[in-house]
């Protein structure tokens, strides 16, 4: 009985494959339609809500937002130099992050991709997707205990004999702590892309009498640009919208874009102000994406 | 292939200009905001009418509360829990800010109370995220001091919209080792002295804190009401917290971020709560606090109901419980703020010895006059005219010349 259900199933089965395998359409339909649903529906609609509700205001008193159209909030950010300030450190901190987290990815990726054992190779693999596995909050409270006055960072210095430094509740300490957790988003795709590179091509430049820089710089390098441009597009969008970590481990002067928007969405309950901020970050991931493209990233995809 | 090609189409930040563009010109004739914004909204309570419960039913089970840290303690909650089954899910928020927002969060379907302050509770009323309360309901409310039993912060027309709770000041702690001799003086928050050990609450309304001390220290400016200042009041006072920003370690947002600012040794004077002082005593860490000479702001909170409330006979339960006296002491004490009802002295010093009038619970009237309570600044001043500053400029003021 149970073979014969299962042979009429798998018929059923083989025959829908069929009919899939014969209407294309039919099949690309079915395979996207959640993923373009899903997009459509709550990526975009979110962002049209968005950018709509940044054209009303509220009442300062009640919170309660009035539909009344008005430039005031861009007026606000763009006039107001308190903001602009925010904006620049924001972009500032994700091109920093971005910079540095390329400069140790890349050495890093290189080894990993062209130098380590396949077993050596599995335990670097583990080890940049092993911090992900954890929760975020937790790796950044991580870096609390170590960079806290009495922590782990100024024991050792004084165990050493070396003065204690000052670095927790400073933007020194935002900047080393998102270097960390966003090093491993500039790595996959570096490694994936240098990976890609057939050895014949290297082995190829040094037949023609290329050296190592040479080869570096006419082979491997616009191999890895669009590597390095995609892993660039995770580092610096997860900086600019980030307002945890400056939270927990900032002091003063760290109020970023995430932060503003985070306190009027959460606090001051100013939500046209907070879609208004919102736009800021869009718009420069938006140009960033366009740059990006222009550089090639798209075509590793 | 298909991102590349969507890519190709979209040109995403020339659509959002495009769509920027089309709203701009749509809206340019209707653009100046209505003004008079930041008094109180001419309509009245729109809640005021909605009917209140007559007999409390029997328990839904739960009870969702928005807290301060320190007002929902397995000391009082699990007995409440045990005598009603209504089982108490705390969100606990850093600012009067964060409470009026919350209790939006959903359209106001998700939390019962919010134990909010003076300064938040008439803008929860007035968005009508607030529910009439049938004060009847709740018998310990007669033993209230009479400033408490209906004030205007959570009263209006004769109609309850919550239930007064504790009250008390916002201190200056230091740590004792630092400090041998205590200060007296709020001074020592503003002296370069103690640069970059200095922590503050990342609130508007220590605006108010700086007003104080200008109060005593710069009579000239003639600050009366540190809540209603005039255009160059609230700029002297702003600017003394714009001075005091490069001295400041960190603003931090909850209870618990002070907590451990004192203990890793990362702050050693501050603005805070007698929660963080009896937090840090019950570790016997070596905190000291103190009112200074200048006087101190304060809060005077209330469990409030929230007008959509998914479980409105526990929430009476909670208001019945946490009215009484010996709950109430045994929070005044636990937290180290000053109880509403008057019978609660004499549970006090049951608790701990000499509480009662260390947290001056029995000599409300005098002490009360000394603490300047929260409340929001409205554009109206109490003489009527509208030369005040309101909060929503509070607001901008702090993010943009204090901490941003």
């Amino acid at each position: 009985m149970a073979a014969s259900a299962e042979g009429v199933t798998g018929a059923r089965l083989s025959r829908l494959s069929v009919a899939l395998w014969r209407r294309p359409w039919a099949r690309a339909t079915l395979m996207l339609t959640p993923a373009l649903a899903w997009f459509v529906l709550i990526y975009l609609a979110a962002l049209a809500v968005l950018l709509i509700t940044a054209f009303w205001e509220i009442n300062p008193f009640t919170t309660n937002i009035e539909r009344i159209w008005n430039l005031s909030n861009f007026t606000e950010i763009f006039g107001n130099s308190a903001y602009r300030d925010i904006i620049f450190r924001t972009v500032g901190m994700a091109a920093g992050v971005t910079v540095v987290d390329a400069i140790v990815a890349f050495p890093f990726a290189y080894y990993m991709a062209r130098l380590a054992t396949p077993r050596m190779r599995t335990v670097l693999y583990v080890a940049i997707l092993l911090p992900l596995w954890a929760s975020y909050l937790a790796r950044v409270y991580a870096w609390l205990l170590i960079f806290t006055h009495d922590g782990i960072l100024n024991w050792t210095l004084g165990k050493i004999g070396l003065p204690s430094v000052n670095l927790i509740y400073t933007n020194k300490a935002v900047f080393i702590v998102f270097c960390y957790v966003w090093l491993p988003f500039m790595v996959l795709p570096v490694f994936a892309a240098l990976d890609r590179i057939p050895p014949t091509l290297i082995e190829a430049s040094q037949d023609l009498g290329a050296r190592t820089w040479r080869t570096l710089r006419s082979v491997i390098v616009p191999f890895v640009l669009p590597g390095l441009v995609a892993g660039s597009i995770f580092t610096f969008s997860l900086t600019l919208g980030d307002f945890i970590t400056p939270i927990l481990v900032g002091g003063t002067g760290s109020y970023f874009i995430g932060n503003v928007i985070q306190g009027n969405v959460g606090i001051a309950n100013n939500v046209p102000f907070a879609a208004a901020m919102a736009m800021v970050p869009v718009t420069i991931m938006a140009a960033y994406l366009l740059f990006a493209r222009a550089l090639g990233a798209f075509k590793a995809l | 292939m298909i991102g590349r090609k969507a890519l190709g189409r979209m040109t995403p930040s020339a659509a959002i200009l495009a769509v920027i563009a089309l709203i701009a010109a749509g809206c340019g004739s209707s653009t100046a905001s209505p003004s008079g914004t930041g008094s109180t909204p001419a309509g009245g309570v729109p809640t005021a009418n909605l009917p209140v419960l007559k007999t409390i039913g029997k328990g839904e089970g739960a009870l969702n509360l928005i807290a301060w840290e320190g007002y929902l303690q397995p000391e009082w909650v699990d007995p409440f829990e045990k005598q009603t089954g209504c089982q108490v899910h705390a969100t606990y928020a850093g600012t009067s800010d964060e409470m009026v927002s919350l209790m939006k969060n959903g359209g106001g379907g998700i939390y019962d109370m919010v134990s909010s302050s003076g300064d938040a509770d008439l803008r929860i009323i007035y968005a009508g995220d607030a529910h009439p309360v049938n004060i009847s309901l709740i018998p310990s409310w007669k033993e209230f001091f009479p400033a408490f039993q209906s004030p205007a912060f959570n009263t209006v027309d004769g109609v309850h919209y919550g239930v007064s709770l504790q009250w008390g000041p916002n201190v200056l702690m230091y740590n004792e080792k630092d400090f041998p001799t205590p200060p007296t003086s709020w001074s020592v928050i503003y002296n370069p002295k103690y640069k970059g050990q200095v922590t503050i609450p990342d609130n508007p309304i220590q605006i108010a804190d700086a007003a104080v001390y200008l109060k005593y220290h710069d009579p000239a400016l003639g600050i009366t009401d540190p809540y209603e200042m005039t255009q160059p009041q609230f700029q002297a006072s702003v600017s003394l917290l714009a001075k005091e920003a490069p001295l400041v370690k960190k603003y931090w947002d909850l209870a618990s971020q002070e907590i451990s600012e004192f203990k890793n040794g990362d702050a050693t004077v501050g603005a805070g709560w007698p929660y963080q002082v009896s937090a840090l005593k019950g570790i016997h860490f070596p905190i000291g606090s103190v009112i200074p000479k200048e006087g101190a702001t304060g809060w005077a909170d209330t469990w409030m109901l929230a007008a959509k409330a998914p479980h409105p006979n526990c929430a009476y339960m909670w208001m019945r419980y946490i009215s009484t006296p010996q709950v109430q002491a045994e929070q005044a004490v636990n937290y180290g703020e000053t109880p509403d009802n008057s019978l609660a002295c004499g549970y006090m010093n049951k608790i701990q010895a000499g509480s009662c009038d260390q947290y001056h619970a029995n000599a409300p009237l005098s002490y009360f006059k000394a603490i300047e309570l929260w409340k929001t600044p409205v554009a109206t001043c109490d003489n009527g005219k509208p030369d005040c500053v309101p909060y929503s400029e509070w607001e901008s003021a702090w993010i943009t010349q204090v901490v941003g």
